[in-house]
């Protein structure tokens, strides 16, 4: 092959590399055959220590993966195809990010959903800047008690564009509802593009989407509804009580924690704002033949048409995670889904009245919650390590982002927590006392 | 190529007709073939003043974006509201049912800038 | 409405789909059926417990969910077997072509082989289950394994500090410029500092970024040689310039051979230099950005380092980063506290563990820019990616540009003469021909060769970019091919040429041989139908 192409020598392909600029020797290590390397990685694999029982959530949650879901994400032909730039021999990935885009506004009850994005707080971040394109306004106004990974995530993606971001209060004292003040909308004044609230909230409480919706849209506001997908299982769909957009984290639909990624991103929205939606869009058409076929649309959007025009840059996206979420809600079903919530409700109020009834925590707050629960829980850091310990991790400490919080628990619950587990958190954590 | 000699021709491939005192404006073939098959446009809203050569709107292909720039100044009348639900006129006849806005011409001698049929058929050669 | 194969379409692929139920749109033919239509009422693949008895009875005593914030109406999932739903999944995987199944030379993707093992790696348990919130001791596998991958891509960029948080390539630029302006900011010039330099072969993310960063994008042409024209940029540089975007190996593949200089201007005029690292595929050990003077570079672990593209992503984009945009990194940073570096990296290299060596996530960044992504980063993309270097050490890395770049020139002599080439030269790992004389000559454009690419069971290269060159034709082999495929490809690529000549309609009728043909993309684009709607008319969605 060097003959063909008229070298000598390998090092002749590099001899437009600068003399300046060629690289120095590096440290990078020899390498290993395939037994050692599948040894090293099980070496950092056991370094993890997967706890025998938890009641994590706080944004990424343990659900049930169906084993169906691995065969089909696993399948080379959607593993090791790319962006569907000849929809020709690309029918496959388009046609299920079609049924993604489906069921995705099935959930929400919204009539446009993009094709991912990279998780739920970027998600999240983008439709609050496509809200100040809608309004042409520079301010977004976030609830006090969004997950403070996503506040974080929107504040950096409003620096951008120095779209400032503003609190509306929430009742976060101890005894109170945990929920977002619709009335402190009214006060924000009327540069507000929208108004971000999660439902259910970081805290596991329920908040009156309704009501903080009607708010923003007196303000001329529009309402950003951020949702845990298997809670649309029994809960209102956000299209339904005036959500204008919607994001959400995937993954509780089939996706495993994976120390925090790969996960999906899904955004949501009504079709008279499409064109200002950033992401992928498929689109049904057909052929000269007449045979349906699905193609990316809509294209015009998008950095490679518009370029420093484009509403986002975003190009690679999450598409193989979408799969896994359509397979998941096709395994499950309405009544699965249904079931999910069910037994993750059930079970979180199973855990709190345990925890009551053992003396060991109260709830902090009065009103409802769905299936995470904010416990007060007196020394809770020392406790907390003390369970971890044990391997027993005792939900999440939201003193690490909010010192009032001290001295409290977030505990989640989903439908693979067992009565056992909740036997043996009560157990341990009285012998934390 | 034959352009309509009854309408002058901006360089950003506009066209306007001047009927008394209002004006037609809309794309030039060349312009709708160089975009291929437009799918949207973004259309002025009626009272709404364009200054010449200014951007007035936006127009969108399968595969590109263009901004829309007026030939000549003035109120806008009436707008096309056909192509918002065919913008495939501009493609089939950029000339006739695919005009986008009927303006009130603010000065009639801002038309002198333009090309006509000939220059612009020379221009687009 | 009917299923079957229309005459006259042959498919000796195998690969169309004459073995699926009557469903859809009243006068469309449907290749395969949506899931919907497979649903049945009360089919289920996946049941779940109910809740004990006693559960119920303490859930019981504390507050339900109020009626008026429970869901209407039923969600109308799909109700179907776990047998119709996998079949329907695998039926749709074989209407798309893969690297799996064949050639995938699409440019600028660097579609290379995917290795399992990398894949087994990413299922372990002990790293597929790992909380991100879980307690630092119960996840030092986790730490190490990011501490280790950032090292690793340190030494192989040349730059002295990395990220892995971004999520994709475009996501690693959009922090690079975050962190370029506030760099700025904090040394009073962030106001005057407006604009961005791209070269005119820039990939589209290049200015969608920089607008998303509040920056005025500027282009710059490229020289005959085609890279940056130097002269050019030097007199764009000044003091309202914040950064230069530039690609390299360019995105046509060719190495910028005045690069020192390049990064110099820049420099002198107070601006940032950000190499976009899509191209890193070409210079493997031959080429270290951070070493060459580069302020930032971000990555693209699905290209480069073989974690799979999974039909558009999860990818991951981490950025290596200067000295002076260190201070700026999104946070938190999983960081060595306990332990020596180089012992520690010295033990994981032999694969031992060291003891007493700790990690945690260090969030004490005063300056950072923030997260661009919620907890760290696409985890298990970089499980794959340290398998993949771990696996090919320094030789192989070496060795995968040095086949790639060989590849792709064995590929620019073969077809020199059948396409024009705009820039004949010594490429990289990519290189881009031009269809203009298949379309002067014939008027055969180069979506009519790709189409016809198609019908030999091959992906074509990457078409209508850059967009300096006309009818462009971007072919990336990568190392993974053998000289059949490569020689197969010419083969094609010959062939359609000739086709050009002597029968252009077949071209223009292409494909012929896939799932579907050619698809009306004005109409998708004109009457959007983006999600199935549901027959009933109880349709809130509607």
């Amino acid at each position: 092959m060097l003959e063909a192409v008229g070298v000598t020598s390998v090092d002749d392909l590099f001899a437009d590399v600068p003399a300046a600029v060629r690289a120095s020797d590096w440290q990078v290590p020899p390498p290993l055959a395939e037994q050692e390397v599948r040894a090293e990685l099980a070496r950092l694999a056991v370094r993890n220590r997967i706890p025998e029982v938890s009641f994590l959530g706080a944004g990424v949650y343990r659900h049930l993966v169906p084993s169906v879901v691995g065969e089909v994400i696993g399948r080379p032909e959607f593993a090791t195809a790319y962006t569907p730039y000849q929809p020709e021999v690309s029918q496959g990935t388009l046609q299920s990010i079609y049924e993604f885009q489906s069921l995705i506004c099935e959930l929400t009850g919204m009539e446009v959903a993009s094709a991912s994005h990279y998780d739920g707080a970027t998600a999240t971040a983008e439709a609050a800047l496509m809200a100040c394109r809608l309004t042409r306004r520079s301010r977004v106004a976030v609830s006090a008690a969004l997950n403070p990974d996503y506040r974080r995530v929107l504040e950096t993606y409003c620096s951008g564009p120095g779209v400032e971001v503003v609190t509306v209060p929430a009742d976060l004292a101890e005894g109170g509802t945990g929920t977002t003040d619709p009335g402190a909308v009214g006060e924000l004044g009327d540069d507000v593009a929208c108004v971000v609230a999660a439902q259910p909230n970081f805290l596991g409480q329920l908040e009156p989407m309704r009501e903080l919706a009607d708010a923003a849209h007196a303000i001329g506001a529009r309402m950003v509804a951020v949702v845990e997908p298997t809670s649309l299982a029994m809960l209102e769909a956000p299209g339904a009580y005036g959500a204008d957009l919607v994001a959400a984290e995937g993954q509780p639909l089939g996706i495993p924690a994976s120390f925090g990624g790969p996960y999906v991103g899904l955004m949501a929205a009504r079709m008279d704002s499409v064109r200002q939606m950033p992401g992928r869009l498929v689109g049904a058409t057909r052929d000269a033949d007449g045979r349906k076929g699905y193609v990316l649309t809509l294209q015009a959007r998008e950095q490679h048409i518009r370029r420093e025009r484009a509403a986002s840059n975003i190009c690679t996206n999450q598409a193989l995670m979408a799969l896994a979420a359509t397979a998941y809600l096709a395994a499950v079903g309405p009544d699965g889904l249904r079931e999910v919530a069910e037994l993750s409700v059930t079970q979180a109020r199973h855990l709190a009245a345990a925890l009551e009834d053992a003396g060991l925590a109260e709830r902090r707050f009065t009103g409802p919650y769905f299936a995470e629960v904010t416990m007060r829980v007196p020394d809770a850091a020392r406790r907390h390590a003390a369970l971890a310990e044990r391997g027993i991790v005792a939900g999440y400490l939201p003193e690490r982002d909010e010192p009032a919080l001290r001295d409290t628990l977030l505990l989640a619950a989903t439908e693979l927590t067992s009565d056992d587990e909740i036997a043996r958190l009560v157990q341990a954590l009285g012998e934390t006392r | 190529m034959a352009y309509p000699d009854d309408l002058r021709y901006s360089k950003e491939h506009e066209w306007v007709r001047v009927e008394g005192d209002t004006a037609t404006i809309g794309i030039t073939s060349f312009a709708a073939d160089e975009l291929g098959d437009i799918v949207f446009i973004e259309l002025p809203e009626p009272g709404t003043t364009l200054t010449q050569f200014g951007t007035f709107g936006v127009i969108e292909s399968v595969k590109a974006v263009s901004d829309l720039y007026a030939p000549i100044s003035g109120e806008v009348l009436e707008i096309n509201e056909a192509l918002r639900d065919a913008p495939e006129l501009l493609n089939s006849d950029p000339f006739g049912d695919g005009w986008i806005a009927r303006l009130r011409p603010a000065d009639p001698a801002e038309v002198d800038a333009l090309m006509d049929a000939d220059a612009y058929a020379a221009e687009t050669a | 409405m009917s299923v079957a194969e229309p005459p006259g379409r042959s498919d000796p692929s195998g690969r169309g789909a004459a073995f699926s139920g009557a469903a859809g749109g009243a006068e469309l033919t449907v290749v395969e059926p949506l899931i919907f239509d497979a649903s049945r009422p009360g089919r289920r693949a996946v049941r779940f417990p109910r809740p004990s008895e006693a559960a119920w009875a303490a859930a019981a005593a504390q507050p339900g969910l109020p009626e008026s914030m429970r869901r209407g109406t039923p969600v109308r999932l799909p109700e179907v077997s776990e047998l119709d739903m996998l079949r329907h999944f695998n039926r749709l995987a074989h209407l798309n072509h893969a690297i799996d199944l064949g050639f995938y030379p699409l440019g600028s993707c660097t579609m290379k082989y995917n290795p399992k093992v990398n894949e087994w790696a990413a299922r372990l348990p002990g790293l597929a289950e790992s909380h991100p919130l879980d307690p630092e001791s119960l996840s030092q596998g986790s730490l190490e394994l990011m501490w280790l991958l950032a090292e690793l891509l340190k030494d192989i960029s040349g730059f002295p500090a990395v990220s892995l948080q971004p999520a994709a390539g475009a996501h690693g630029e959009l922090t690079g410029m975050l962190m370029t302006r506030a760099y700025h900011r904090d040394r009073g010039e962030g106001d005057r500092r407006t604009k961005v330099l791209v070269p005119d072969s820039a990939h589209g993310t290049n200015p969608a970024t920089a607008t998303m960063v509040g920056y005025e994008t500027v282009t710059i042409r490229s020289n005959e040689r085609g890279g940056i024209d130097l002269e050019a940029l030097r007199s764009a540089l000044g003091p309202d310039v914040a950064a230069l975007m530039i690609t390299n190996p360019s995105t046509l593949g060719i190495f910028e051979d005045q690069i020192d200089q390049v990064v110099a201007s820049v420099q002198e005029a107070g601006a940032i230099a950000y190499m976009d690292g899509a191209n890193l595929n070409a210079i493997l050990g031959r080429f270290r950005p951070g070493e060459a003077g580069f302020d930032v570079m971000h990555f693209n672990l699905h290209k480069t380092f073989s974690t799979p593209h999974g039909g558009g992503g999860p990818g991951a984009g981490p950025v290596g980063v200067s000295a002076r945009l260190e201070p700026y990194l999104p946070a938190p940073i999983p960081t060595l506290v306990e332990g020596a570096p180089a012992e520690v990296l010295a033990n994981a290299w032999a694969g031992r563990t060291t003891p007493g060596a700790r990690f945690a996530l260090d969030d004490e960044r005063p300056k950072s820019i923030g997260k661009v992504r919620s907890c760290y980063g696409n985890f298990g993309m970089f499980v794959r990616a340290y398998t993949y270097i771990r696996s090919n050490g320094s030789d192989g890395l070496r060795t995968i540009s040095e086949d790639a770049v060989l590849a792709a020139n064995y590929l620019r002599v073969a077809l020199h003469d059948a396409y024009d080439l705009p820039y004949d030269r010594l490429s990289k790992h990519e290189v881009v021909f031009s269809g203009r004389r298949q379309k002067r000559e014939h008027g055969v454009t180069t979506l009519d060769i790709a189409k016809a690419i198609l019908d030999h069971g091959i992906h074509p290269p990457t078409i209508y970019f850059p967009l300096i060159v006309e009818e462009a034709l971007m072919v990336e082999p990568t190392e993974t091919e053998s000289l059949e495929t490569l020689d197969r490809f010419v083969d094609v690529m010959r062939g359609i040429a000739d086709q050009a000549r002597t029968d252009p309609e077949a071209l223009k009728r292409a494909p012929t041989t896939t799932p579907v043909g050619r698809l009306d993309e004005a109409a998708a684009a004109r009457r959007p139908d983006l999600r199935h709607s549901f027959p009933d008319a109880e349709d809130p969605t509607a």
